[in-house]
Parts: C-alpha cells; structure tokens; sequence
C-alpha cells in the first residue's frame, strides 16, 4: 500500500468517527460546518473536471448547483417529499439544462465561451428571480428534508445520518471521477485540453466530448445543489450568481488545479478558512483576497497543469 | 410624453454605461486583459469623489478631485500589478482580477466602514427642468447624459484622429515593430489603464448620488459591461457605444414597459417581478444571439462593415482579425 | 480522599457549573449591518445596547450577553447565522431582524429548536396568523397595521385616486393589502420596485403619467431616502400629494434626505414627542450616548430588550426554561415607551395608531410631530386565524 491510499484511509476513518466526537461535545453545529465543506468538495471537484483536466473555463457552474437545488425545493412545496422521486427529477432536470447550455456555449471558445456561459447562467438567475411563487428573491424554504424511507436505521433527516450520506456520496463521486480521468474518455478530455485541433485532426469527435464532460460534471455539480438544499432546507437565487460560480473556481485553484484532490482540499481550506478568521474579524475577504492574488502571482512565471496521468499521448 | 421619460432614462444609462464598458473594452482589446476589478474602479471614483465633496464642501472640486484620484491610482494599479497579466492566459487574468475584487472591497469596508456614504445632488442641478410641454426633468440626470455624449465625442476624436490613438491602435497590433519606431509602449499601456480607471470613475461618482456609494456597487454593473463588450466588439469604441445604447435600452425599456404589458394579464406583484426579470434576459439573449450571428460582437475591428456597400466610406478589410487590436 | 467525596465533589461542581451557565442570559441580535439598507439596523443595534446598558448589563437581574450579527441583507447568509447563534451561541432569545424577508428564513431556526424569537421589527402576516408559533412574539406591530393606518386617513382625508409604491417583497405585499383594507377610494396603480433598488426613474416617471391625488409609499432604509430626494429633484406637480408611513419618515431618514421631507404627512406608532416617562427618558439616554435622536428602529429594541427584562424577572431568572419564558413573555406586563401596550391572543401588540407631520424642533432639528389618533387599540387583522395560544 502506497503512503497516499494510507492517508486517505486514515482520513476516512477519522471523517467516519468524528461525528460521534463533536456530538457528545456538545459542538454539534460543527457537524454542518464539515458537511457544508464536503457540499463544497463535491462541487469544486465536478469543476475540477472540466476546468482542471478539459480546459473549459466555464463561469456559470454554480447554476448546476441552483437547478438541482431549486428542483428538489419545487417538488418539496408540491408535496413530494421522498428522495427516491425528488433527486432524480433534479438531477434529471441538471442534465437537460447542461446539455442545452452546453451545446450552445461549447460552439465557442476561449474568452467567448466564458461570457457565454456567465450569460447563461445569468440567465437562470434571473429566472428564478422572476418567479415570485417560488420565492424569488426571497428564497425558496423547504419544511422537512427529503426522506429515503429508512429513517428507522439511517436517519438522514437528523444532521449525522444527514452528515453521513454526503460523505457517502462525496466519496462515491471522487472515485468516479478518478476512474473517469483515468479511463479513455478522460485521456482524450486531456488531450482536447492540451491541443484540440490535434485530436480533431486525428479524428476525434472534439465538440462531442467536451459535451459529454460538461454535463457529467454539472450533474455532480448538481447533485451538490440537492444536498446543499437539504442541509440548509433553504435555497435562493444568490448560489447562482455568477461570484459564486468565481468562488467555486477560487476554491478550484487554491486546492489544486487539475489534480485529482483539488475539490476536497480547496473546499477544507477555503470554508475553513472562512471559519477560522471570521472569528478574529468579519474582514476575512481580505486575507483571502491577498492569499488567492499571491498564489497566481507565484504560478505567474509558469501556469502548469500536471500531466499526472503518467501515459503519454503518443499511443493516441 | 411617457415614453419621451423613459426614453431620456434609457439614454442616461446606455451613457453611463458606455462610459464604464469604454475602459473595459479598450484594455480587453489592447492589451488581451481581462479585468474583472473594473467594477472596484467604479465603486472607488464614487467613494473618492464623495469623500472630496465632503472634505472640500464642493461638488466640483469633489469630482475633478475624483477623477485625478483614479488616474493616479490606476496607473499605480497598472505599473504594480496589471502588467505582470498582460501575457498571462485568461483564466490566470479573471483569476487575479478576482482576488482584487476581494481586496479592494474589504478595504473599502475597512477604510470608510460598511454604511453607504453621503452623497447629494450638488444643489446647482437638484431642480428639474422643463422639457416638452409639462413635462420636467431632472437637472441632474439630464447633466449626465451631456456629460456621457461629451466623453464620448471626446474619445472617439482621439482614437481615431490623433497620434496618441494611432500609438494605441498600433501598439496592440505589433508590440515589438512600434517599439522600434520609438513609442514607449510601456508608458502607452500605463496611459490606457489609467484613462480606463478615470472613465470608470466618472461613470461611478456621477450615478452615485441618484444610487448609493456602498461597497460591492461595482459588481452589479460589471457583467452588463461584459456583454457590452462582448457585443460590440472587443476593442472597438463606436461598438461599445452602439452595444451600450442597445444594452442599456432593452433593460431600461424593459423594465419600464414589461411590468406594464403583463400587468394586463398578471396580478400587480408578479409582474412587477417578472418584467425587469425578463428585461435582463433580453439582455442576454441578445447577447447569445449576436454571438451566434457575429461570434466576434458587431464591429470588432477589421469587421466587414454592417452598413449596406454604397453606404460604406472605406472598402471593408480583412474579416481574419484576432482580438487584440483596438479601433475607433 | 474516599469515591464518595470525590463523587459528590464532582457531583457539586458540575451542579456549580450547570448553575453558572444557566443564569447567564444569551440574546442574539442580528440585524442589518451594512449596505444600503443598514439604516434602521444601526439603529435597532443602538437602541439595543441602549437598554442593555441602562440595565447595567443585567437584563432581567440576570448576567447578559449581547451577540451581535450582521445578516448582510441576504436571506440564505442570515439564515447560517441564525444557525451559528441559535446552535453554537446557545442564544435563548433572538431578536432584531429589521425586512420581513430575512425574518421568515431565519426565525424558523429559533423556532425550531423550541427557542424564542422576538421581533423587534418585521411582522408579516404569515407569523400573526396561521403559522403563528408560540416562540414567535412581537413587541413592534403586524406589518399591515401602520400601513392600515395610513389607509385610513386617507379615506377620511378624501382622497379620491390614490397609487401605491411598495418594494417587492413580503413586507410590501402586506402594506398594499393594510391600505386597501381601510381606503375605499380608487388605487390607481401598484407600483413594486425591487427591494433594494436606489434608482426611481422608471416608477417617477410612471407616477408623473397618472397624475394621482396621492401617492403612498412604502420604502424602507436607503429605499425611501432615494426615493424622496429623486421625486422632488423630478419636480413632480404639488397637487401629487405624498403620503407615507414611518418606515420612509423617521430619524432615520431625516439626516439623509435633509428638507426633501419637510411636511411630509406619515402614519406611526411611537415618535421622539410621545408623552410618557418612558419615552422621554430613553430619548434623552439615546441623544446623551449616541448624539442623535432615536428612530422608531431604536425605541423598538429598546422596548424588545424591556419586555425580555420584565418576563426574565417574572420567572425569577430560570432563563434556561423556554416554556417558562415563552409564557412569561406572552402575560408580558413591561411598560412600553410608547406607552399603551398589549399582547394580543397571537402574541401580537394590539396599541394605538398616530398621524404625524414632519416638521422642525426647537433646536432646528427634523422630526415627527404627533398630530392626531388614527387607529385606537388597533390588533391586526390576522388574530382570528391563529389557533394556538
């Protein structure tokens, strides 16, 4: 066993027991804090996948996460309250806005794809600003969270079962996205990154995966959005706005760009950092504000993303 | 004699929008920055000529005051920082700007505190004047929509007919050969960011007093700026200009007339909200669409002209133009 | 020593320290901080502390500890806050949301972990009458009634064509429904600009075009100072008369907009000349620590932190009792600066209505001179929907 399949275990099994510590501390409010962190992972790695390992510099991510939300919010109010309906329909309804947003932004590149997608999301936002039955502005609350119907041995609806069915998922979706980056498809999203009109000339359908990358990672960016509706049992057109989608890329960078921990590592810093200096001053921006421009300044002489995959195009 | 008021709205706020996207679009198409802090010089022109006007009792004073301030600081900026950016990838350039956005608005925060500042209608332009009939209009507003067309002119004239705009055309096309020829390219780039900072400025300190001076009131505008961009054409003045009076009459029309139109068929509230909702789609909308149709905006430069051949002055130039070259 | 002393010992001390903790009384204060609408924040911040302090920093005759936040105008943050004060601060009362908004995203978090929340503002409809909860007091009014108020002068005045401005949002949707419920002349529009919007261009300009008798406004914070300063700078004609409450008229306002509201005519429920001992000696304690009058903001705080001090000694200081608490406050028996004051059957205050006109102070100072009563032992038009008691 390698040092870092050693470290992740440790990690886990601490993640998995910690629960129990802070409870009977009595620091429970700790418990959402971690799970607001592992939210923010699993939504900092979906980017990771495209903007780390495809290149696609997309600014309107966070609306995957508002969909998704907002998707199981609506079904709430309507009277559907089982996760087994409501998490699908939302990530149903994730996958068909990417594969719409997606298709139109994709056709351009660069600087344009960028304005493009912030457009689009912009968009969503003020849809969802409009739409006074749902909230508005205002937000959107749901009364209860959504139940699997096993409360009796996983209590999703109280914060540790809650707590431990996102470290379930979270962990599930990092080895996905592992095995994606380390599969085919994830070669060739590297190559199209490295020189997209090399592997359009040797014939790959270029537009086709970068589709398909986009939306699997607005799934997960979506799937996100559904826990961090849950957890919160609120949710409002501001996780949409287009700075979230520039946290969540902040988040991104500070935690590694285009390596495979990037998500998890940024969310831990960037939350816990949050947490940390909002206890010594509401001016936290400032530090990180400073912390974020040294570290660009600092890749300024070379901005390098890993070629950790280890094989070489040349077997393309 | 409605529409003649809200029409006088719309033009306000294409100008003054024109004025903020006008720095935008000169540094993204000059020097290939993008420069997410622009917004934090607009929230600085309106805090620092609010606080000149404080200190010195006099709204002009404050404004000239204002405006010097955001040269000098935007040079600072540029000498400091910016130009570390200029051969840096996007993302790098967005990422950067970013973590500006951060640090100027805690210190913001940190220097003037959270409260919004005061800041009135200087008293010489509180009254309204008489338009058309009965109606009245503002002094103020209709001082800053003579104020946006002045500037306008202003910098149209020196793009295109003076020596400085020949050097900043030139020197985003080839860098090294006008170098060669003895134009310090260095200063010129200092010189574009500056002028971009005090347009963005101006455009904040004069919509401050019908808004409010607080932190973060740069943000809200930026990303109409960026479509405004976008649209027009990244680099081009005149294209900033038509795309701002585009931009900035769908929303404005939008907002004025929309809650009207759908309040015939929906209760009060939800058109209220549904309309400036669906006047800010429009916006992007018309952004996507004019993407689609011309994916380099409207009159990017070396653009074939939009105007019909026997309108045209000069024959239409290469359409293989990169970004990176500025025009009038 | 042997196990039993140093069982009992410890038995002992972990009764000392459960005893120590639970006499100290936690309020969270979260308000409105910065921004725009930080106005009436501030104030509420300050009338707070005032009380506090006149207290001597023992409310209730318990040791307190003030938590003060700032809710950043924004649902979804204000809600984690409410989170943070309500879980990790332990808070036992909170109190001082100022926009019906933010109150119904954070209040639920208070409420649902069987605390109190004590609104020193905000009253929308929903908490006064089905969702009312028996955690959920108010020491302000219902959102409707100032505005219900107004309504009601207006019909007496005689006002044939009216409009209405309103922000919206909850708060604004109630203040339309409170005027309608007692004008019975015609409402020739209704105007919503969005909450926190500082630009009136669009609706003066629509104003202009119907040329009503009468325009009511509801604006709050930075809203209405705009708002006042933009329509006079329009040189709207003088047959529009304006009308509003005291959300858009108060000291608040006043040091903003300076003469733009001279004359204004409002509806309120308490003004710096209301004649109690009270009243009198909080605006005198207000103006010697804090150089400026109280707004209506500030004498709600104040009041909100008196009716706490009054229940808390009721109870004899078991502050760690919510149910005990929650019955002491709704038999409230406090006196008011305001003077006369309730609890209705929905923990709502049932009080008198005034109509004030802005006018100019002794020492030149703006303010609200109370001109008549409007609405008398007013509650609210929710009460009868509230079935728990």
């Amino acid at each position: 066993m390698n040092r870092g399949l050693i470290a992740v275990i440790v990690a886990g099994l601490g993640l998995l027991v910690l629960p129990m510590v802070l409870v009977s501390m009595g620091q429970g409010f700790y418990l959402g804090l971690l799970t607001r962190i592992m939210i923010y992972a699993l939504a900092a790695t979906s980017l990771n996948l495209i903007l780390g390992y495809g290149g696609m510099v997309s600014f309107g991510h966070a609306a995957f996460l508002g969909i998704g939300g907002y998707a199981v919010a609506i079904a709430a109010q309507h009277g559907i309250g089982t996760a087994w309906v409501a998490w699908p329909m939302a990530l149903g309804a994730v996958a068909l806005f990417a594969t719409v947003i997606g298709a139109i932004s994709l056709r351009t590149q660069g600087v344009h794809f960028l304005m493009i997608t912030l457009a689009l999301a912009q968009m969503v936002y003020y849809v969802f600003v409009s739409l006074r039955g749902y909230g508005g502005d205002d937000g959107l609350s749901m009364s209860r969270r959504s139940s699997f119907g096993w409360e009796a041995w996983w209590p999703t609806r109280g914060d540790t079962g809650f707590y431990y069915l996102v470290l379930a998922l979270l962990a599930l979706a990092l080895l996905c996205a592992h095995r994606l980056v380390r599969s085919h498809f994830g070669r060739v999203l590297i190559g199209v990154r490295e020189n997209e009109a090399r592997m359009s000339t040797i014939g790959y359908p270029v537009y086709r995966y970068k589709l398909a990358a986009f939306v699997i990672a607005a799934v997960l960016c979506g799937l996100a959005g559904v826990l961090n509706v849950e957890l919160n049992r609120f949710i409002s057109p501001s996780v949409m706005h287009w700075s979230q989608s520039g946290m969540l890329m902040v988040i991104v960078i500070v935690g590694g760009l285009g390596r495979p921990w990037a998500g998890v590592v940024g969310a831990t810093v960037f939350l816990g950092l949050e947490e940390v200096l909002s206890h010594y001053t509401e001016r936290w921006q400032l530090p990180l504000g400073l912390l974020l421009l040294a570290l660009v300044l600092a890749r300024v002489a070379g901005w390098r993303l890993p070629r950790d995959t280890g094989k070489s195009l040349q077997h393309v | 004699m409605l529409w003649i008021e809200q029409l006088l709205n719309g033009l306000q706020y294409s100008l003054m929008l024109f004025l903020f996207a006008a720095g935008l679009t000169l540094v993204f198409g000059i020097m290939n920055l993008v420069n997410l802090a622009h917004g934090s010089l607009y929230m600085l022109g309106a805090y620092s000529a609010a606080t000149v006007t404080a200190l010195s009792g006099s709204y002009a004073i404050g404004l000239l005051g204002a405006l010097v301030f955001m040269g000098l600081f935007g040079a600072l900026l540029e000498i400091v920082l910016i130009r570390r950016l200029y051969r840096q990838d996007h993302l790098t350039q967005v990422l950067a700007t970013f973590a500006l956005i951060l640090i100027f608005n805690e210190s913001v925060r940190i220097v003037w505190g959270v409260q919004p500042l005061r800041y009135d209608i200087p008293a010489a332009l509180s009254g309204s004047v008489s338009i058309v009939g009965d109606l009245r209009y503002s002094a103020y507003r209709l001082a800053t929509i003579a104020a946006g067309v002045v500037v306008a002119l202003l910098l149209y004239w020196m793009v295109s007919r003076t020596r400085v705009g020949m050097w900043v055309r030139a020197g985003a096309s080839n860098r090294e050969m006008v170098q060669m020829m003895g134009v310090n390219v260095r200063r010129l780039f200092t010189a574009i960011f500056s002028l971009g900072a005090v347009l963005s400025g101006l455009a904040g300190a004069a919509l401050a007093p019908l808004m409010s001076v607080q932190v973060g009131m740069g943000e809200e505008v930026l990303i109409l700026a960026f479509v405004v961009v976008v649209v027009g054409g990244v680099g081009s003045i005149r294209g900033a200009f038509i795309a701002a009076l585009l931009v900035g009459m769908v929303d404005s029309m939008g907002r004025a007339w929309l809650p009207g139109l759908l309040g015939a068929v929906l209760p009060a509230h939800i058109a209220s909200d549904l309309g400036p909702a669906l006047a800010s789609m429009s916006v992007y909308l018309l952004m996507a669409v004019v993407l689609m149709v011309r994916p380099m905006g409207l009159f990017f430069p070396g653009a074939p002209s939009l105007l019909p051949k026997w309108l045209r002055r000069h024959p239409p130039m290469a359409a293989n133009a990169a970004p990176g070259r500025a025009s009038a | 020593m042997n196990r039993i002393t140093r069982w009992s010992l410890s038995f002992l001390a972990c009764m000392g320290m459960v005893a120590a903790s639970a006499a100290e009384l936690r309020i969270g204060v979260m308000t409105t901080l910065s921004g725009a609408q930080a106005v009436p924040g501030v104030d509420m911040r300050d009338g707070i502390e005032l009380a506090v302090k006149q207290l001597s920093g023992k409310v209730g005759g318990q040791q307190t500890q003030l938590i003060v936040a700032d809710d950043q105008f924004n649902p979804g943050a204000a809600k984690q806050i409410a989170e943070r004060l309500v879980k990790k601060d332990k808070v036992q009362v909170l109190t001082g949301i100022i926009y019906s908004n933010i109150l119904l995203a954070a209040a639920p978090v208070a409420l649902e972990s069987g605390g109190i929340y004590l609104s020193s503002n905000a009253g929308p409809s929903q908490y006064a009458g089905e969702q009312c909860d028996s955690g959920f007091f108010s020491v302000s009014w219902q959102n409707d009634a100032v505005h219900e108020a107004a309504g009601k002068y207006a019909n007496d005045k005689g006002y044939k064509r009216v409009l209405l401005v309103a922000p919206n949002y909850p708060a604004g949707r109630d203040a339309t429904t409170g005027f309608r419920r007692f004008f019975k002349g015609e409402v020739i529009d209704e105007l919503y600009p969005k909450l926190g919007q500082l630009d009136f261009a669009v609706e003066i300009a629509r104003l202009r075009e119907q040329k009503p008798d009468a325009v009511y406004f509801f604006l709050p914070g930075g809203m209405g100072i705009n708002f006042a300063k933009q329509y006079r700078a329009a040189g709207i004609p003088e047959k529009s008369i304006l009308l509003t409450s005291q959300f858009s008229a108060d000291q608040d306002t006043f040091a903003a907009s300076g003469d733009a509201m001279l004359g204004i005519y409002n509806t309120g429920h308490w003004s710096t000349d209301t004649d109690t001992a009270e009243s009198r000696e909080f605006v005198a304690a207000f103006e010697k620590a804090y150089g400026r009058l109280p707004s209506f903001y500030a004498s709600q705080g104040y009041d909100a932190i008196m009716m706490v001090d009054a229940a808390v000694r009721a109870i004899g200081g078991n502050v760690d009792d919510p149910k005990a608490l929650r019955k002491a406050l709704s038999d409230s028996k406090f006196k008011s600066v305001r003077g006369k004051f309730s609890l209705g059957t929905n923990r709502f205050p049932v009080q008198d209505f005034f109509l004030r006109v802005v006018s100019r102070d002794a020492k030149g100072r703006l303010y609200n001179k109370t001109e008549s009563l409007v609405l008398s032992n007013h509650s609210d038009a929710y009460a009868t929907a509230c079935k728990q008691r």
